[in-house]
């Protein structure tokens, strides 16, 4: 399966849902700023990815696909299951992608800020998509006939 | 106190962005790649570069690298507890956390920061 980028699964979320998200994401960022004056930058750096939404978007995906399978009048709660556990799999491999994230800004910072920022984005997307895309490819080669995810 | 309404807007609207964006990414694991997206860390360092300089931040982004090794740690979990265990999201989650906190601190005491 390509990756593909789709509007339709927007219109399942709804207006609170995006106010969850903004308020637990500002609060966490708050809470990283809070730690980091009181205890110091090693123990702020820590907080810089403590995974403060994902109870929020794990539970939201969740939900989503138990109400899709409740409208077609099927026991959705499995599936929900599944449908947070994969994403919590594409949140470890992404993990690797914010660790490469932290790595490269760490070495180019104090040459410039600006290309910090940018070398560390960079890191983190080609870091997140390979190690996805060797997950996927490894699946493909130990379980052919199971590599829907 | 201006400080921290900036902050709580940049990363409001940061981690929105990266949020709307897994929504719309198929497939679902490819999505979850954006569970472990910079936003707290972009607004964050954003503003501690400006406010205490280059040496801060690279500290900070170096203990970083353990809190994310942590995250990993928390995601697999996460996935288990999911799979195998039957728990819902939410509890899922909130248990977890007790992993990601000693995994982070306990590199942090054994690796120590940055130097």
């Amino acid at each position: 399966m390509l990756v593909k980028l789709s509007s339709d699964a927007l219109k399942q979320t709804r207006w609170y849902e995006y106010g969850v998200r903004f308020l637990l994401g500002g609060l966490a960022t708050v809470f990283a700023g809070i730690v980091g004056a009181r205890f110091g930058a090693s123990i702020g750096g820590l907080f810089l990815a403590l995974p403060a939404i994902f109870c929020a978007s794990a539970t939201l995906i969740e939900s989503h696909e138990r109400r899709a399978k409740e409208k077609a009048r099927l026991s959705g709660r499995r599936r929900g299951q599944e449908a947070a556990a994969l994403d919590a799999a594409g949140a470890a491999l992404g993990s690797l992608g914010l660790a490469a994230f932290a790595g490269v800004f760490h070495l180019t910072v104090s040459t410039s800020t600006t290309g910090a920022f940018a070398a560390a984005i960079a890191a983190w997307v080609a870091v997140s998509v390979a190690a996805w895309w060797l997950r996927r490819r490894l699946r493909i080669v130990s379980h052919p006939h199971h590599s829907r995810s | 106190m201006t400080e921290y309404i900036l902050r709580f807007i940049a990363g409001g609207v940061i981690v929105s962005i990266f949020s709307i964006l897994g929504d719309m990414l198929r497939p679902k694991s490819f999505a979850g790649l954006l569970g472990a997206a910079p936003s707290v860390a972009l607004a964050t360092l954003g503003i501690a570069v400006v406010e205490h300089g280059p040496n801060y931040v690279a500290a900070e982004s170096w203990t970083m690298i353990y809190g994310a090794i942590a995250l990993a740690c928390y995601s697999v979990v996460v996935c288990h507890l999911l799979m195998r265990f039957h728990l819902a999201a939410l509890p899922s989650t909130i248990v977890a956390l007790a992993v990601w906190l000693a995994v982070a601190f306990g590199l942090l005491a054994g690796l120590g920061g940055a130097a």
